[in-house]
């Protein structure tokens, strides 16, 4: 059945785009008289990274979580397939916002977000001085145009097969997609853990940490399932998907709430281990966050892990529609908090706040987002007819 | 009561299901299936309600929760205060981050044995119990299906064979039992 973007939602999408952007527009007037606009460029720049990263993040997940259906040649999710395949198509515009970003930070000299873009700081800071070999503009430079296009080439790869098996049948694309789908695995078990180094963890230059690629993955993965489970939901709401049954919501709803406890116990491994071993370079990390942001890490924290916990627990509430729709807009918000923290804990400090710039620059991506999500469900059935595992996924029943 | 119970053996755990869908059309009550494996989808046929045991493993889940904390604290803070790598030792809410593995670990393990020791009571297959199935085969390759006749009170023994006939069965037995 082909998809039609409702008058509403195209309505929604335009509102939440002209009112975001008038709010960006309030937020960077207010900044600028603030203190002599002295902190107006960081925070715009810290403002599109978040944004930026957190859709860009969401399309990524997706697309990681085709990569993975394939490579275990899962057979449910037949069903839902499109869906998937709609929300990792943001991935294209999810990179230019990216790119934009990231251009603009990089010609800034890193905004006082990536101070080892700095030359004058680099020259009188010794350990970032160390890390220069590594945290150097033109070598992040071919790291994110590498992630990108890695990206990109799988997106189209698997988006051209999955059409043309619509087209074509039989089990060659099917194989195809299995070896793809494991390729792209390898390379995003290593680019997941780098890239988020790159983009995210080098705002705390001094600081490092191991485990934050999977922590930055793990919300991002979190989120992901979320905008799946909602948008499924959103899109049976309106009659389509008619294979879809209980059981897939339920295997959805499953993935939500177990990505929200793989990012729970991220966070939590990573917080215990150094606040048990203490070490002053290591611990400055949460001091910024518990002394600048308590109230709102630590609430960041408690909706992302104990929400879907107790709300999510029992096997019905996993089928219900508004329980999950009414957790997963709650969680989805508490991951933005998350990435709004990771990235202004280490630019802003405690001049960070939410204000207009963060609303209306989070409205404005969310509205591009859901416009571009739902073209592209207008762009293929949304019925895959010739996957070999389809009548598996329409019979299935957990 | 003496009852009569009728056994039908099948050698494929499908044509088993087809079977008991086939009965249940015609008003049989299927009392068992006895199987090597889980079959999946043969609850809802013979009217099987949702088992219970993930109640039973939250509140066995939430006992363990509570048995680590009482001992830790009680280990660590009361009767011995306990200084692991300079961390504050005198309120347990200081140190529970700490505290935080043990307490998962446990509940965990509480969860799991509590299950399994329920699973085990429940199906009274506890280790040296006498075994239940009504052939020793249903736990290598075979199927059997169990029909009670005080429970079909409105068959005779022949509609019943006549109609477990048309399922396809590969044996069949009947037994009197108290």
């Amino acid at each position: 059945m082909e998809f039609k973007v409702t008058k509403n939602a195209n309505i929604l999408t335009i509102v939440l785009m002209v009112v975001g952007l008038l709010f960006t527009a309030i937020g960077i007037a207010v900044e600028a008289g603030h203190d002599h606009g002295h902190h107006l460029g960081t925070r715009l720049a810290g403002n599109l990274l978040i944004d930026s990263f957190f859709f860009f993040g969401i399309g990524l997940g997706s697309l990681f979580f085709l990569a993975l259906q394939y490579a275990t040649e899962t057979g449910w999710y037949a069903t839902v397939k499109r869906v998937i395949e709609a929300v990792a198509g943001y991935l294209p515009v999810g990179i230019i916002l990216m790119t934009v970003s990231l251009l603009y930070i990089t010609l800034a000299d890193g905004a006082h977000l990536y101070l080892w873009m700095d030359a004058k700081k680099v020259a009188e800071d010794e350990l970032m001085q160390g890390k220069s070999v590594y945290l150097n503009k033109g070598f992040f430079w071919i790291r994110t145009l590498v992630y990108f296009a890695t990206y990109y080439i799988f997106w189209k790869g698997f988006r051209k097969r999955s059409l043309l098996e619509d087209a074509e049948g039989g089990t060659t694309i099917h194989f195809t997609n299995y070896k793809k789908g494991a390729l792209f695995l390898v390379f995003f078990a290593v680019f997941s853990s780098t890239s988020a180094w790159d983009w995210i963890m080098s705002i705390d230059v001094h600081w490092f940490s191991t485990l934050f690629g999977w922590y930055v993955f793990a919300g991002m993965w979190c989120t992901t399932m979320v905008v799946l489970v909602t948008t499924t939901l959103y899109l049976k709401k309106k009659g389509y998907l008619p294979n879809v049954n209980e059981s897939h919501i339920h295997d959805l709803g499953k993935w939500t709430f177990a990505t929200s406890f793989l990012w729970s116990y991220l966070w939590f491994s990573q917080f215990m281990l150094i606040w048990y071993a203490n070490i002053p370079e290591e611990v400055t990390y949460y001091m910024t966050r518990i002394k600048d942001f308590n109230f709102m890490y630590f609430g960041m924290f408690l909706i992302n892990f104990a929400f879907p916990m107790i709300l999510l627990m029992s096997r019905d509430a996993k089928r219900h529609a508004g329980v999950l729709t009414f957790v997963g807009a709650i969680i989805l918000f508490g991951h933005w908090v998350d990435v709004y923290i990771m990235i202004m804990a280490g630019s802003m400090g405690e001049a960070a706040y939410i204000g207009f710039m963060e609303i209306g620059l989070l409205l404005t991506v969310l509205g591009l987002f859901i416009k571009v999500v739902l073209t592209n469900l207008t762009k293929a059935p949304l019925s895959v007819v010739n996957h070999p595992f389809l009548d598996e996924s329409i019979h299935h029943d957990i | 009561m003496a009852d009569k119970v009728i056994y039908a053996m099948y050698d494929d755990d499908d044509v088993l299901k087809d079977g008991a869908k086939k009965l249940v059309a015609k008003g049989v009550k299927v009392s068992e299936v006895f199987s090597p494996f889980p079959i999946h989808g043969i609850d809802p046929i013979i009217g099987i309600k949702n088992t219970r045991l993930g109640i039973m493993a939250f509140l066995y889940a939430i006992t363990g929760t509570m048995l680590a904390t009482i001992a830790m604290r009680y280990f660590m803070i009361e009767d011995w205060p306990m200084n692991v790598g300079g961390k504050p030792n005198n309120t347990y809410l200081q140190n529970m981050l700490a505290f935080i593995p043990v307490t998962f670990e446990f509940t965990v393990m509480c969860a799991a044995h509590g299950m399994a020791l329920t699973y085990f009571l429940k199906n009274k297959t506890l280790p040296g119990l006498p075994a239940q199935n009504p052939d020793p085969r249903t736990t290598d390759d075979r199927f059997v299906m169990e029909l009670r006749l005080s429970e079909n009170s409105n068959f005779t023994v022949e509609e019943l064979n006549e109609l477990l006939k048309t399922t396809g069965y590969v044996e069949l037995d009947q037994k009197e039992v108290n």
